[in-house]
């Protein structure tokens, strides 16, 4: 195993200052169907030039470059260990050189690591041994505004009269969007886990932002119900920024968890408009992005 | 769209409405959840102490913030290790984390404009309409092009805070926003909220 710490570095730049085509292309969407002058459609153009800008100069598309969360396959028999070190290496150097804000702050002493390095969790990294001799790593960079307005509901909830089904996962769901309102930079992306414990569950509600927008959920329900949830977040009329307009939802990309029959968690992490997330994907001497 | 320059003038500030358009020159500060909490309890409740340098920024901030504008921004800055800063992206942060303190600090340093994202709540409405001052909104993630505006990077305060924390002092040029709250109890972010509240009802029933 070679030592990866330039591409990773790429991937980070890339994660940064590149946001991908299928996150553009709904922007650009999005902007079509806000009304010329109103304040939701200048928001839009607002983000569209930015991105453009931030892709030409290779400069952040948001200052707030958040939890760098990678998740990697290696092949069998690769060090876990001297890759979490490379990734770590690469953090600090994209840190230094600007592609990263340094947002490690230790929380008792409020201390700032100015590396962007942590303890073992920040930045998170996920590991898994792969079938394949592929390396493949994804990094999502979630900021904190996004970050502040997920939220975990317990099934039933009495008060949004959400029972433990689809229908009640619909109900909490559109109820976060409600909460996060703007704060979250809209237009978002929700990544929802229905089950799992609370742990489980908000793992794979980030998981899940993994997928491209514009996939199809292989299970039929969860497909349809992904669209509904698009739908009726629009319907809120939350819109860009919360300035109010058409689209407040980007994208919905639901995961199902196995439970305890105790419990029936629906957790939702709300991704804001900048999706900085890429792939990398080594094959033998080859590396590509995505 | 309106041009202000900064510091901002009262019978100016009670013109701008919920909506509008405007774009910003001048000197303005920097500052997120460290230093409004610093500021509100080492220089206005003082229930803590002042430390070091506290009462030479206190004075130095008194004469930046009057009739001026705070943003709400976490920047990221190159040319730290020469201390030749330049802002490399600047997009503003949550504001509704500093509404426990955004009042104080409005009544306290005589502050006209507070830009941030994602609007404020009731108390911070009541200062706009005391001091009076404006909510201006910014656009949440636009970095790079706002970080453009920022012509220099004049000097920095609290960088203990750290680099997104500290409160940087920092000449715009043209730095959009929009007006969401004004100096006359209007608030776009409550009128949203309220919007969006009837339509979760109906979609909550259907």
């Amino acid at each position: 195993m070679r030592d990866f710490t330039p591409e990773l570095l790429e991937l980070i730049r890339l994660a940064s200052t590149d946001l991908p085509p299928d996150v553009q292309s709904s922007l650009e969407q999005a902007r079509e169907r806000e009304a010329a002058g109103s304040a939701a459609r200048g928001a839009l153009e607002s983000i569209l030039e930015n991105v453009a800008l931030a892709r030409r100069n290779s400069t952040p598309i948001c200052q707030d470059t958040g939890t760098p969360i990678f998740h990697v396959r290696h092949p069998a028999g690769w060090s876990g260990r001297a890759l979490r070190g490379q990734i770590r290496s690469a953090v600090a150097e994209a840190t230094a050189l600007a592609y990263l804000r340094p947002n490690a702050v230790e929380s008792l002493t409020g201390a700032n690591s100015g590396d962007n390095l942590g303890d073992e969790a920040f930045p998170t990294i996920v590991l898994e041994e792969a079938e394949d001799d592929e390396l493949s790593v994804d990094l999502m960079l979630k900021g904190g505004g996004c970050e502040n307005v997920g939220a975990q509901y317990a099934l039933p909830h009495g008060e949004l009269g959400a029972g433990r089904d689809l229908e009640g996962v619909r109900k909490v769901v559109l109820d976060a969007v409600f909460r996060a309102q703007g704060e979250g930079c809209a237009p978002g992306i929700l990544g929802v886990a229905i089950g799992g414990d609370r742990g489980s569950g908000y793992a794979a509600s980030k998981q899940a932002l993994l997928r491209p927008l514009d996939d199809r959920n292989p299970q039929p329900e969860l497909a349809c119900f992904e669209e509904r949830l698009v739908e009726e977040g629009n319907q809120l009329g939350i819109g860009p920024m919360g300035f109010g307009g058409a689209t407040t939802v980007l994208g919905a990309k639901v995961a199902g968890l196995h439970r305890l029959p105790a419990s029936y968690f629906v957790s939702v992490s709300y991704m804001c408009w900048a999706h900085r997330r890429r792939r990398m994907v080594v094959r033998g001497e080859e590396v590509t992005y995505s | 769209m309106r041009k202000l320059t900064l510091p901002l003038d009262p019978v100016v500030v009670r013109d701008l409405h919920v909506g509008e358009p405007v774009a910003l020159s001048g000197v303005m500060v920097t500052g997120r959840d460290a230093a409004h909490k610093w500021m509100v309890e080492v220089l206005i409740r003082r229930t803590r102490p002042p430390q070091g340098a506290d009462e030479e920024i206190h004075a130095a901030l008194r004469k930046l913030l009057d009739g001026g504008a705070i943003y709400h921004c976490g920047p990221v800055v190159a040319g730290l290790e020469t201390r030749e800063y330049r802002f490399a992206a600047a997009g503003p942060t949550t504001s509704i984390r500093e509404e426990p303190y955004q009042a104080d600090v409005m009544r306290h340093f005589n502050l006209r404009a507070v830009i941030g994202k994602g609007g404020m709540g009731a108390k911070t409405l009541a200062a706009c309409g005391e001091v009076p001052g404006v909510y201006l909104h910014a656009i949440g993630g636009a970095a790079t092009l706002i970080a453009q505006t920022v012509k220099r990077v004049l000097g920095v305060h609290k960088l203990e805070f750290g680099v997104p924390e500290a409160m940087w002092v920092i000449e715009v040029e043209d730095f959009p926003a929009v007006v969401t709250m004004d100096a006359h109890g209007a608030s776009l972010h409550a009128e949203v909220l309220a919007k969006s509240k009837a339509a979760l009802e109906r979609l909550l029933t259907s």
